[in-house]
């Protein structure tokens, strides 16, 4: 064989993504090495790193709630529902001004900070529901059978609709969310301090991913989700209301989605018509991460992205000596789900991707 | 039988009510009601009221066959009447509780005293049940009204609005053309006058009449004469008259409106880049901001006469900056050769973020300036002559824009359109047919990046500088719109998708906050009521049609088959 043919039969395309792939596990090493064993850039403590992965943790659980939804619906329609991240805001939004705000102002919030947050968040989860029921029969459901492009755009412009919408209605600015005196301060476990915050929101993570584990799994509407996402048709054939199935499976999603909200407004402590959209994102590559389509996949994809985020920056950005590395912690996250996308479609835990999936 | 429309008009009055109600919640109704259509008689806001209510009428009684009159009129009287109830309901709970400020920002005491006619509660209630109960029955009554009268009329009443709501453009002419006294006949410092009203009434009117009579017989006549070479000369015949036309605009226009023309043919260039890569190839790109960037970054670079830049002039640093994009396209495009889909449109989105927050941060600040930008950038200028005013950047664009138009036109019709219309449609059987994948999508990224550089040099140099904020996610979505709404893959369909998406909310810049607002809802029916877009290209349409009778004999509903990509 002459060489010019040998060189024709090598897949170019493939040998430049080796390169890319190279380069960036070089940079990681190379960075992580320096930061570790050359302390170049800030010097953090042993305590500050427990500190990065954790605070990236719990961070990360919410990622986790936030992708339950995107993962549940690509099951059912094996769609990208673009305006999730703006079920996330409206139940934010809507907590924060009409309950949150009022109940701090009378002070039931500190005489009874369960209540209180049990209120929030069932405001929160209730907004988001119905959020999604509109948008999902409005904008998604006539267009089942429409290209997949199509579903796309009209997902896109409920995004805005609905980001423009509770602006209009509750005004533009950044609101604070009145968090009650007993999460302040730290908590001590294990002899090393937390945020109780922190804490708080990472066990109820855990807990609201296990109960939808549970629910998909165990009762007889998680049978039926579970029938919709394996074949439509079949599912209708077995008696099963595909339209209603689909339209829980939306619910459920915002409902996890509302849960998150409240978590969320407790750590940051403000809450604005803007907000879903990053967090959106965001989950959706720790979705994809998880393996989309895949509930414990999601869990884990979100967890794992909290704490890339939270530790990568330090690690070995500041490693290469990257300036205002922080500022960079999105980076991170995006170039992340350019990484999976391109090398593993089908994440962690995923299947690999039928060809109409895919 | 009669009970049907009873329910119908409850229905349809409940969700009319509802638009109604959010509309006037988050401040629609309070800001629109600054603007005056017909001054005197109507306001912007009052139409947003008064709208709902008619088409409510109109839809309870549309659609099944033709009822009796009584029941007809009563009908749509009480799908009025109902679509009037949330807003009264939020007159008195605001009136009640004047704290709910505190939690719905823009339920104001202004918006209530718009709602009531500054009548008080009560009395302004019962107006406005009245009107709205009123506008009801007068929508039900359309449908009574013969079709051939009754298409004329609404014809004539939709040109009326349309052209009070922009009177910005016939204003600027008429400020050219006519004496400042004939201008104050016609207009008022916003919207026309009665007199203006009436007469363009009278004449739209006319037209439409003689549309609806003789037009038909001309239809019918231009269908047997269908001779290509009748065809492409007329087609000849009309591009000049365009191009003419183009050509002379800013003079009639005035300042203001070539600037806006100007802000259109910026947006149309990188639309038309954008329709080679979604219309023609299929590619969802969400991060095509990106080239622009590149181009109007390099540009700025090149020609900024401050400490960033290197001063070299115009015409040199534009194809450097337009072969930069160009280059870009094919380096975000090799990593994403191989994803499809909505997996490509998240992908690109993230490349567009992640050139957003690097382009704002510390890290590239030594070399493109952060959140300052760049200034100074040089103007494009030919032997003394330089370019500033938008009478010539306007020009420029122009000539950009109808380059553009032309490769794109030329490379559709050749070989490469053919690779890319094949992939579109199936990747799978394109490759199994011999159309090397990996050239084709590649080529279509980098053409599509190069229109977007181009764009963004024109762009950097128009302004004379450039800021990271100008390249947000936000210009990817609005371009996309704009190729979706006109059409895609349809060139007239892009361009005018630019003047209706950029052109006519640059005239009602007074009511920018809710531009999104109305692009999200504009995207979402746009997909459910029209998804191949306001000028679709003939193979859409074609297919359209084709699917539309295969729908009908299947016994699906023809929108729900739409032939996108």
């Amino acid at each position: 064989m002459t060489l010019s043919k040998r060189l024709k039969d090598v897949d170019w395309i493939g040998v430049a993504l080796w390169i890319f792939r190279a380069v960036i596990i070089l940079l990681i090493i190379i960075g992580t090495i320096r930061k570790l064993f050359f302390g170049v850039g800030v010097s953090y403590t042993p305590k500050d790193w427990i500190d990065f992965i954790v605070s990236g943790l719990s961070q990360g659980g919410l990622y986790a709630l936030i992708a339950l939804g995107y993962t549940m619906v690509y099951g059912v329609l094996f769609m990208i529902n673009f305006a999730h991240g703006e079920f996330f805001m409206s139940g934010a939004m809507t907590s924060t001004v009409l309950v949150a705000s009022t109940l701090a102002r009378t002070g039931f919030m500190n005489e009874q900070p369960v209540i209180y947050i049990v209120l929030v968040t069932i405001t929160s989860v209730l907004t988001a529901m119905a959020v999604s029921l509109l948008t999902e029969r409005i904008a998604y459901r006539p267009l089942r059978r429409a290209p997949r492009l199509v579903p796309l755009i009209t997902a896109i412009g409920a995004s805005f609709f609905w980001q423009n919408i509770f602006r209009g209605l509750f005004g533009g600015d950044l609101k604070p969310f009145p968090v009650p005196t007993v999460l302040d301060g730290r908590v001590s476990i294990f002899g090393l301090e937390f945020l109780r915050t922190r804490i708080v929101v990472f066990a109820v993570s855990i807990v609201a991913l296990i109960a939808l584990y549970l629910f998909v799994m165990k009762t007889r509407t998680g049978k039926a989700i579970r029938a919709v996402a394996e074949d439509k048709d079949v599912a209708a054939l077995m008696g099963i209301d595909v339209d209603r199935t689909i339209a829980t499976t939306f619910a459920v999603g915002a409902a996890m989605a509302g849960i998150a909200a409240v978590l969320w407004a407790m750590v940051f402590k403000q809450v604005n018509f803007f907000m879903g959209f990053v967090p959106g994102i965001k989950a959706f590559t720790a979705a994809v991460l998880g393996g989309i389509g895949s509930i414990p996949g999601a869990a884990l994809g979100g967890l794992l992205l909290g704490v890339i985020e939270a530790v990568g920056p330090p690690l070995f950005l500041e490693g290469l000596g990257v300036p205002g590395a922080h500022q960079l912690k999105d980076v991170t996250a995006f170039l992340l789900l350019v990484l999976v996308l391109i090398f593993r479609p089908q994440g962690i835990l995923g299947e690999p991707m039928a060809e109409k999936k895919a | 039988m009669s009970d049907f429309i009873w329910r119908n008009a409850v229905k349809i009055g409940l969700i009319l009510g509802t638009v109604v109600l959010l509309a006037s919640a988050i401040g629609m109704v309070e800001k629109f009601d600054e603007r005056d259509l017909i001054v005197g008689i109507l306001t912007l806001g009052q139409l947003l009221l008064y709208i709902p209510a008619l088409y409510a009428g109109y839809l309870t009684v549309v659609g099944e066959k033709k009822h009796a009159p009584a029941p007809t009129l009563l009908g749509g009287a009480l799908a009025g009447f109902i679509t009037a109830l949330p807003v009264v309901g939020l007159i008195f709970l605001a009136t009640a509780w004047p704290g709910i400020r505190e939690y719905f920002v823009n339920v104001s005491p202004a918006l209530i005293e718009i709602l009531t006619f500054g009548q008080g509660p009560v009395v302004g209630s019962l107006i406005l049940i009245g009107i709205m109960a009123g506008l009801g029955l007068l929508g039900a009554a359309i449908h009574l009204i013969p079709v051939r009268v009754r298409r004329p009329i609404i014809t004539a009443l939709i040109v009326t609005l349309v052209v009070s709501l922009f009177s910005d453009v016939p204003l600027n002419v008429a400020n050219q053309l006519l004496s400042r006294d004939t201008v104050r006949i016609l207009f008022g410092t916003k919207g026309i006058t009665v007199a203006a009203a009436i007469i363009i009434f009278v004449i739209s009117l006319a037209a439409a009449v003689f549309w609806e009579w003789r037009g038909r017989d001309m239809r019918q006549s231009r269908q047997v004469s269908q001779d290509p070479a009748a065809t492409k000369r007329r087609q000849r015949i009309v591009t000049i008259a365009m191009l003419l036309f183009l050509a002379i605009l800013p003079q009639i226009l005035g300042i203001f409106l070539t600037n806006v023309m100007a802000q259109v043919g910026t947006f149309a260039l990188m639309a038309l880049g954008l329709n080679i890569v979604v219309g023609f190839a299929g590619l969802l790109d969400l991060g095509y901001v990106a080239f622009f960037a590149v181009g109007a970054y390099v540009t700025g670079l090149l020609t900024s006469t401050s400490d960033l830049g290197l001063g070299m002039n115009f015409w040199l640093a534009m194809p450097i900056a337009v072969a930069a994009s160009t280059i870009t396209g094919i380096i975000l495009g090799i990593p994403v050769l191989r994803l499809r889909g909505d997996y490509l449109a998240i992908v690109t989105l993230g490349f567009g973020e992640i050139i957003r927050v690097l382009v704002r941060s510390d890290l590239l600040k030594p070399v493109i300036g952060g959140a300052q930008g760049i200034l100074n950038i040089g103007r494009p200028t030919i032997g003394n002559f330089e370019f500033v005013t938008p009478q010539h950047f306007y020009y420029l664009i122009l000539a950009g824009c109808i380059l553009a138009w032309f490769i794109a036109s030329r490379l559709r019709d050749g070989r490469l359109g053919r690779r890319w219309m094949a992939m579109r449609e199936d990747e799978d059987v394109a490759e199994a047919v011999g159309i090397n994948l990996t050239t084709t999508k590649l080529l279509a990224f980098a053409i599509g990046a190069t229109f977007a550089g181009l764009a963004g040099s024109i762009f950097a140099s128009r302004l004379n500088s450039v800021f990271p904020n100008s390249f947000e996610l936000l210009i990817s979505i609005n371009v996309l719109a704009i190729v979706i709404v006109g059409g895609i893959g349809s060139l007239p369909g892009v361009v005018l998708g630019a003047f209706v998406l950029v052109g006519l909310p640059e005239l009602l810049r007074e009511f920018e906050e809710y531009r999104l607002l109305m692009y999200g809802i504009l995207l979402i029916v746009m997909m459910l009521v029209r998804p191949e877009g306001l000028w679709p290209s003939a193979v859409t349409k074609r297919e359209m049609h084709a699917d539309a009778e295969d729908a009908a004999r299947e016994g699906i509903h023809p929108e729900q088959t739409a032939p996108l990509v």
